[in-house]
Parts: C-alpha cells; sequence; structure tokens
C-alpha cells in the first residue's frame, strides 16, 4: 500500500460520511440547540428524538411496514428467480435471448411511468394498501436484476455436477434444493442484499401504493413538517433509523458479497 | 459454456415471466390505453390519435425538463464514471481492508432515497448545515434554495455521493478478476502504470463498466426522490427533472392523456439510449 492511494481514498471515503455524521450528530441534539448554532458534537445529548419514535406507534409501525414488504419482495423474486436463472444459464430455448433482453427493459422504465396504472390496477384487484402489493410492484426491478446477477453465479458452477447428480439417481426439484442451492450460496446472498437494497430505498412506488395499513417509514416521514415548521431532531433521528436495517444486512452478507466481488461476478 | 437445446426450459423461466408480466405488461397496456384517448369519466371516452402525443412533443415545458434532464445525466456519468474507476484502482486488493472499504462504500446505497435527500437537505443549509455554514464562512454565498446555480451543483454533488460507491464496486469486481499473469508480464515489460491502465486493465473491465455506464444513465434519467425531497425542482424550474414533470402532469393536474403519451415517449427515449451505448461499447469487441 503506498501513499498515493491511501489518501484519496481516505478523502473519498471521508467525503461519504461526512454528510451522515453531521445526521447523526443532529439526531442527539435538542431543537433549541440545532437553531441555536453549530457545534461539531451534541452539548446537551438527548435520547429524546428517538423517544418520540419508538414510543409512538405511527412513527415505528413505518419501519415495521417498510421492512415487511422488503422480505417480502426478497423472497418472492428470489423464489422465481432461482430456477429461471439455471434455465437461462444451462438451456437454450424458444425466444430465450428476446426474453432475457425484455426483463432487463423493465429495469429501465421509469417508475414515475407505472405510478397511475399499478395505483389503477393494485386498487381493482383488491389489493391497494396492502404489503404485498408494494412486494409485487417492486418485483418489476428486482427480479430482472436477481435473474441476471444469480445467472452469472450459476454459469460458474460446472455443469458436470448437474450431470453426475442426475446419473446419482437425483431428481431435477431434489437436486436442486439440496444440491444446487448450497453450491451458490454466495451468489443467492448476493442476490438477496442488492433485492433488499432497491426495494429499501424505493420511495414513489411505495408511497403511491399505500395509505395507511402498509405505510412505509419513507412516508411517515412527512410528518415532521408542521405549522410550527419542521422538527429537525426527530428528522434526522427518523433518517438514522432507516440507515441501520441495511447496515445490519450488509454486515450479515459481508463474507458473501466480498466473496462474490472477488470472483468478479457481480 | 455450451448449452443444451430444450424448450422445457420455459417451464422454469414461466414463473418470472407470469410474474413481470403481471407488473409490466398490464400497466403499460393501460398506459397506451390512455395515450390515444381523452377520458372524462368511466363512460364518455373519445379516440383522439396522435392528438396527445403532438401535443406533448410540442410543450416547451417538455422540452426545458428534456434537456435539463440530459445535461444532468451526461453530468453524472462524466464525474462518476472516472471518479469510480480512480476510487476502484486505489482500493486495497485484499485483507481486511478491503472488506472494510467495500462495506463503507456501500452506505450510500442503502439509505432511502427520500433519506438522501434530507441528509443533504439538512446538510447543505446555510443555518444548520456544516457545508452551508462553512462555505458561508469561507465568503462564498451559497443558498441552495434560492441560488438555481447552488441548487443544480448541490443535486449533482448529492448524486455524486450517492452512486459513485456503485461504480466503483463494479469496477472492483472488474478488476478483480484479472488475473495475476497479466500483471506479471505487464512488470516483464517494464509497462508504466497507466500503460498497464490502458492496455490491461481498461479493457478487461469493458462489461462491467458497460453495466455500471447503463445503469447510471437509467437511474440519473429517472431521478425523482432525492431532488423533490432536496428542492422541491426549484427554485424555480432550475431541478425539475423529466419523472418531477411527469408525476405533477399524472397526479397533479390529472392529464392522463398528455401523461401516458409523455411516459412512452420517456420510455423509448431511455431504451434507445441504452441500446446506444450497448452497441457502441460492444461494437468495440468485433473489431
Amino acid at each position: 500500500m503506498n501513499l498515493r492511494k491511501v489518501v484519496p481514498l481516505l478523502l473519498y471515503i471521508l467525503f461519504l460520511l461526512v454528510p451522515i455524521y453531521w445526521l447523526v450528530n443532529m439526531s442527539f441534539k435538542t431543537n433549541g440547540e440545532i437553531l441555536g448554532g453549530l457545534s461539531l458534537w451534541p452539548q446537551d445529548f438527548t435520547l429524546a428524538n428517538y423517544k418520540v419514535i419508538f414510543t409512538d406507534e405511527s412513527w415505528y409501525s413505518g419501519y415495521i411496514n417498510s421492512l415487511y414488504y422488503v422480505c417480502l419482495n426478497t423472497v418472492i423474486s428470489l423464489t422465481v428467480a432461482l430456477p429461471a436463472a439455471y434455465a437461462f444459464s444451462r438451456y437454450r430455448f424458444l425466444g430465450d435471448k428476446h426474453l432475457f433482453f425484455w426483463l432487463l427493459t423493465n429495469r429501465m422504465a421509469p417508475p414515475a411511468v407505472f405510478l397511475l396504472p399499478f395505483f389503477q390496477l393494485y386498487s381493482s384487484i383488491g389489493l391497494f394498501d396492502t404489503h404485498i402489493a408494494v412486494a409485487l410492484a417492486h418485483c418489476l426491478f428486482n427480479v430482472p436484476l436477481a435473474v441476471w446477477i444469480l445467472e452469472g453465479f450459476i454459469s460458474g458452477v460446472p455443469k458436470e455436477i448437474d450431470e453426475t447428480a442426475y446419473i446419482d439417481g437425483y431428481s431435477f426439484p431434489k437436486f436442486f434444493v439440496k444440491i444446487f442451492i448450497p453450491l451458490i450460496g454466495s451468489g443467492i446472498g448476493v442476490t438477496a442484499f442488492f433485492c433488499f437494497m432497491f426495494s429499501w430505498v424505493e420511495l414513489l412506488l411505495a408511497r403511491t401504493l399505500t395509505s395507511v395499513n402498509a405505510k412505509p417509514i419513507a412516508a411517515v416521514m412527512t410528518r415532521t413538517v408542521s405549522a410550527s415548521g419542521i422538527d429537525w431532531g426527530v428528522l434526522a433521528a427518523a433518517g438514522v433509523l432507516t440507515i441501520l436495517p441495511g447496515m445490519l444486512v450488509i454486515w450479515f452478507v459481508r463474507n458473501h458479497v466480498v466473496k462474490g466481488f472477488a470472483l468478479g461476478r457481480v | 459454456m455450451n448449452k443444451v437445446h430444450n424448450n422445457k426450459a420455459w417451464w422454469l423461466v414461466l414463473p418470472v415471466f407470469l410474474l413481470v408480466a403481471f407488473s409490466a405488461i398490464v400497466p403499460m397496456m393501460t398506459v397506451v390505453n390512455y395515450s390515444v384517448q381523452d377520458i372524462f369519466d368511466q363512460s364518455s371516452r373519445y379516440f383522439v390519435g396522435a392528438d396527445w402525443f403532438r401535443q406533448v412533443l410540442r410543450d416547451p415545458r417538455l422540452h426545458d425538463s428534456l434537456l435539463r434532464q440530459f445535461i444532468y445525466s451526461a453530468c453524472v456519468l462524466l464525474i462518476e464514471i472516472p471518479l469510480g474507476i480512480a476510487v476502484a484502482l486505489c482500493m486495497p486488493t485484499k485483507g481486511r481492508w478491503s472488506t472494510v472499504c467495500l462495506i463503507l462504500m456501500t452506505i450510500p446505497l442503502l439509505i432511502p432515497w427520500n433519506v438522501v435527500g434530507t441528509i443533504w437537505q439538512i446538510f447543505g443549509r446555510g443555518d444548520i448545515g456544516l457545508l452551508g455554514w462553512t462555505l458561508n464562512k469561507l465568503g462564498i454565498s451559497y443558498n441552495y434554495a434560492s441560488n438555481s446555480a447552488d441548487a443544480w451543483v448541490t443535486v449533482l454533488v448529492m448524486d455524486v455521493w450517492h452512486w459513485t460507491s456503485l461504480v466503483a464496486m463494479l469496477s472492483y469486481s472488474g478488476l478483480r478478476a484479472i488475473p495475476d499473469v497479466y500483471y506479471q508480464a505487464a512488470r516483464i515489460d517494464q509497462a508504466s502504470a497507466w500503460a498497464i491502465f490502458r492496455h490491461i486493465q481498461l479493457p478487461k473491465m469493458k462489461s462491467v463498466l458497460l453495466i455500471a455506464v447503463m445503469l447510471r444513465f437509467m437511474d440519473s434519467f429517472m431521478i425523482y426522490t432525492e431532488p423533490f425531497v432536496l428542492t422541491g425542482g426549484g427554485p424555480g424550474n432550475s431541478t425539475t427533472f423529466l419523472s418531477q414533470t411527469l408525476t405533477t402532469m399524472a397526479l397533479g393536474q390529472f392529464d392522463l392523456g398528455p401523461a401516458a403519451a409523455f411516459s412512452l415517449v420517456y420510455f423509448l427515449i431511455i431504451l434507445l439510449v441504452s441500446w446506444l451505448f450497448y452497441t457502441a461499447m460492444t461494437h468495440g469487441d468485433k473489431n
């Protein structure tokens, strides 16, 4: 490691962390201190902002709703994408290339385009304001992505393993669950991470498809703006709490992700 | 890998096909349906042909936001791709520090988009934000809420902050896939660092860079939440991008016909530009 590489890297990471530091710093301050002047460290350390969130049901249910539909979406995406990625990686079939490209074009569709039709579609089938509606809507961009990433990982597993298993008398479903899925564990970890990430950060569709029961935290956050101005402390605390789930997930899958990146397959 | 020809594989793809078709084709057909009709209520609707398209293509408001959008996406790509590659080149190749770097770099990617807007909203304010306060103290007048140039730069810096890590991580994974033999050969030839980059690393990173460029183009072209939270499209219209114009049209004013026609044009532009990138970057392989 030489200095010419370390210094720019540290500068970049500093650039990434300073705005986050400011948010965390602010979440521990009282509103009086925030508006009173600039301080690099909370002078009057308080947990009151967090207490507001954890004691008010309309606040913390936002987190539960968000986590619920994100997990639902990750499970659905992985379940349907695994067999499909296997098919794309192992077989040639009628229209496979067109299908793959069509899947990817869905990743390119601006969510704003789908806003109104989604709203009407889910209202008409009675799914409006449910978690499953948001989970299904997020499949639009997560499933193509999952197929794409998994296909790369599956192509890295030699085909001889499949053939040996069939000779040993495994049926396809048994082979897939017992042998194949453990083999691409890293791939599944990385894919789950990406699905989680893109579903967690999306707001536009989630907000449009929900009103009360499945309202995501991102929409709840607009509550901090009231007639008396913005409640900066609570807003900052809510922001900090939205960063935490992502950090937990990256911590759990860090080895898979690093391995996936090291193999150059992501 | 030589693949076996087997049409039964369709059964494995069928769930994906049905799921995506449900959430892509049905809404898409609704959009197409709206774009050629004038709808007053459930019972009275008129076929208007291509009128909405003609109206939308002549709308100066859309021309403005389309132009802004192209300039913005171009700036995003010009800054983020070189910066991402540079960061990836600086990262340690293995060991604990590479894990630490990767984890720290993913943090901005995992923050909900509206919170990204909130972070920069707080960070950039002149009275309570570190950035705005520091700049003002240094004698640079900065206020993203009233000066359109400031607002524009803030939105751009926010995007660089938010997404450069993705480019860096993709480039990093491309770099790791280069076998050590290449570097050994280069060392024997006493190649300079620039020559190694130009003739080994860059060509080998081509496929991941293609993914990075396409992802960044698509996502920056669809940007909505972050500028909406940060500036609300203002001051004036300086940071109103295409998605926001579209949402105002569809949900704010309920002009379904023009909004639908505009949606289709929007989607086609993204498809076209992505396709151009794709062919331009894969075309080099053949020569």
